[in-house]
């Protein structure tokens, strides 16, 4: 057994980088998720293990600095909150079309704009679809509790090597702030320099004699080039949902009615499925633990077992319920709940609207 | 007599030039001459007469010199308009031994990546910066830049430079310098021989300041001409460049060993 601390989400984060082997964090504090960086600096993990933490001078120098260290083949992090998100994107679409590997948390706040300081969902859209330019895709694993949060960096950086691809931590100020009983995975080491040469030929380490150069680019101005790469990208997107769709079903066996929630939402939603149980009504919860991949296929074998209808409650204006709509491809009637700009919703508040949104009529 | 075969010439006493093996053979993409192909010349000589191949890594963000990995033959990162002294930041951090440098446009350095040059500058990062400076933006079609002259006329400012509503030209390099974190600060120049000497000597020093682990960044602009940009004949360009440039940035070292050159 690890070692067990109590621990704000956003603490949990940080000590799982430390101890997942990262080399470097780089981030701009905003709330609610300036404990990643307040903890990482209090904790000397240079000490520890060598691991770098800088505070950057804006969220766009931080995700630029991110995309520099990636390309030289080593394990690295940063994390910010809505607005410093959207700053990132045009780096995060260098990341995803040059190929780098990275991980990056987003402890998502209401908007837009400035918007509120309090916990929301409402970034699924740029999360999932893209954010920055370009065709291109991103892992998003969507931690439901501080353990989650602590497992998904170790998570994120395996896919983010295997595929050379950015993971999102796409979390939100419920999770960041609360604090949970947490179990540490021990310390992984810190890859060294000559380790990271052998393993990844593809990064910038120096160019040794009668080698060929590495280059770290997303550019081709060949146009022919350019949809081929981009073809390769949309073939290794299809390997990820072939094999990295991760999603927990609850009392999903017999149930006649389906809510899809992530995040705090889903645990939200699976106190409104015990409220239901009670009651009698057979109600289960599909809760979504990678928002890409999408769980389209399980969502579908789930129809065929006849659902009735589907409730998508996630903290927007409704943004996830698409993906629900275009899974279940109009087997059963599939509707949004979900209050935003900051408020959550109340167990209560889901159970009423399962009852009138989906089982009333 | 007997007749002088090519093997007869072709030897090693008689070498006098040599192109750098980390320069690649490809043809360079920049206009027919344009200072932007010597620069990556001695640069890499430069490297290479250190023996620092094997440890180096380059930076180039959106610019003409966007293509730099193209013509540089060491391991290269591409960087978006203007982050490249965050990039660098970032490679250096998790190699502090490995040399690392950037080579930045005027509109990259100067405009949109005006943050990232002051914080990298003034954190100290032990990097160098080759900053090109040409008053102009090449790459798309020679639009005004931060660093274009009063009155001077580009595509965006048809009628010259209004500085009323248009803003003076900014003097990155002179501002640099008052930072604490820069340890070498200076402006050259690539268009005459014995410009390129001097400018090496600069680079040569720059990188020998990072390979020592000198306290802070060294930062090398090199004025420059866009001939392209001015719709000039290179010839006419460099001339201009003398006439027009240089008084406004003046050639010469700016700060040496962390103080500032009286
Ligand atoms: C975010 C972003 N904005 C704008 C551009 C378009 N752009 C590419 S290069 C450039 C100007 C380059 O000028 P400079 O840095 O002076 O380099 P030069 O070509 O003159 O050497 C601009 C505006 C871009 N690629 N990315
Ligand atoms: S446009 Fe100007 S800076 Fe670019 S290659 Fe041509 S002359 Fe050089
Ligand atoms: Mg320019």
């Amino acid at each position: 057994m690890g070692e067990l601390k109590l621990m704000k989400g956003n603490e949990a984060l940080a000590e799982a980088a430390i101890r997942a082997g990262a080399d470097a964090y780089f981030g701009y504090p905003i709330t609610p998720q300036s404990e990643v960086i307040e903890y990482l600096m209090a904790e000397k993990p240079y000490d520890r293990t060598g691991m770098v933490v800088l505070q950057a001078e804006s969220e766009i120098a931080a995700i630029n600095m991110v995309y520099g260290a990636a390309g030289a083949g080593k394990r690295v992090l940063t994390s910010s909150s809505s607005p410093g998100v959207s700053l990132k994107q045009e780096g995060i679409s260098y990341i995803a079309g040059s190929e780098l590997p990275c991980v990056y948390a987003n402890v998502v706040r209401g908007g837009p704009g400035l918007g509120t300081i309090q916990p929301s969902q409402a970034d699924y859209f740029q999360s999932t679809k893209g954010g920055g330019h370009g065709d291109y895709k991103q892992i998003v694993l969507a931690p439901a509790s501080v353990q989650e949060m602590s497992d998904f960096v170790k998570l994120g950086f395996d896919l983010a090597f295997q595929y050379r691809i950015p993971v999102l931590i796409l979390s939100d100020g419920v999770i960041g702030q609360m604090m949970e009983k947490v179990e540490l995975f021990d310390q992984i080491p810190r890859l060294t320099d000559e380790e990271v040469a052998e393993k990844y030929p593809w990064a910038t380490t120096g160019k040794k004699k009668g080698t060929e150069r590495r280059i770290i680019t997303s550019l081709d101005l060949d146009s022919n080039k350019m949809e081929e790469h981009n073809l390769h990208l949309q073939r290794k997107y299809k390997t990820i949902v072939e094999n990295e769709v991760r999603y927990e079903l609850i009392d999903c066996d017999d149930a006649e009615y389906i809510i899809v929630a992530y995040g705090s939402s889903a645990r939200i939603s699976q106190k409104a499925v015990q409220m239901a149980r009670k009651k009698g009504i057979k109600v289960g919860l599909f809760r979504l633990i990678t928002l890409f991949p999408f769980p389209a296929k399980q969502m579908q074998e789930l129809c065929k077992k006849g659902v009735k209808g589907w409730l998508a409650v996630e903290m927007s204006a409704g943004q996830m319920v698409e993906d629900v709509m275009l899974s279940v491809k109009g087997c059963a009637k599939v509707e949004h709940f979900g209050r935003f700009g900051g408020i959550v919703h109340t167990p209560e508040e889901v159970l009423r609207a399962l009852e009138e949104k989906i089982i009333g009529d | 007599m007997a007749e002088i075969t090519f093997e007869d010439i072709v030897k090693p006493e008689n070498l006098v030039y040599k192109k750098t093996d980390l320069m690649t053979d490809k043809a360079l993409s920049y206009c027919p001459g344009c200072g932007h192909g010597t620069a990556h010349r001695i640069v890499m000589e430069i490297i290479e007469e250190l023996g620092l191949e094997e440890k180096t890594i380059g930076v180039a963000p959106v610019g003409c010199s966007v293509l730099a990995y193209e013509f540089m033959n060491i391991d290269m990162t591409q960087a978006a308009h203007g982050r490249a002294p965050a990039v660098a930041t970032g490679i250096k951090r998790v190699y502090p031994d490995k040399i690392v440098f950037t080579y930045q446009g005027d509109g990259d350095l100067a405009a949109i990546g005006t943050a990232e040059t002051i914080h990298a500058c003034n954190r100290g990062e032990k990097i160098v910066i080759i900053f090109v400076n040409n008053g102009i933006y090449g790459m798309t079609g020679g639009q005004m830049a931060p660093t274009t002259l009063p009155g001077m006329k580009s595509s965006t400012s048809p009628f010259g430079r209004d500085v009323e509503s248009m803003g003076n030209p900014l003097k990155m390099t002179e501002l640099v310098a008052q930072l604490p974190g820069t340890y070498f600060v200076t402006r050259q120049a690539v268009h005459t021989p014995a410009a390129v000497r001097r400018a090496k000597k600069s680079i040569r020093k720059a990188f020998e300041n990072q390979v020592n682990k000198k306290p802070g960044i060294s930062f090398v602009e090199i004025v420059s001409n866009c001939n392209s940009g001015w719709k000039m004949t290179p010839t006419d360009s460099n001339k201009w460049m003398e006439d027009n440039m240089f008084p406004f940035y003046p050639l010469g070292d700016i700060k040496v060993d962390g103080q500032l050159v009286k």
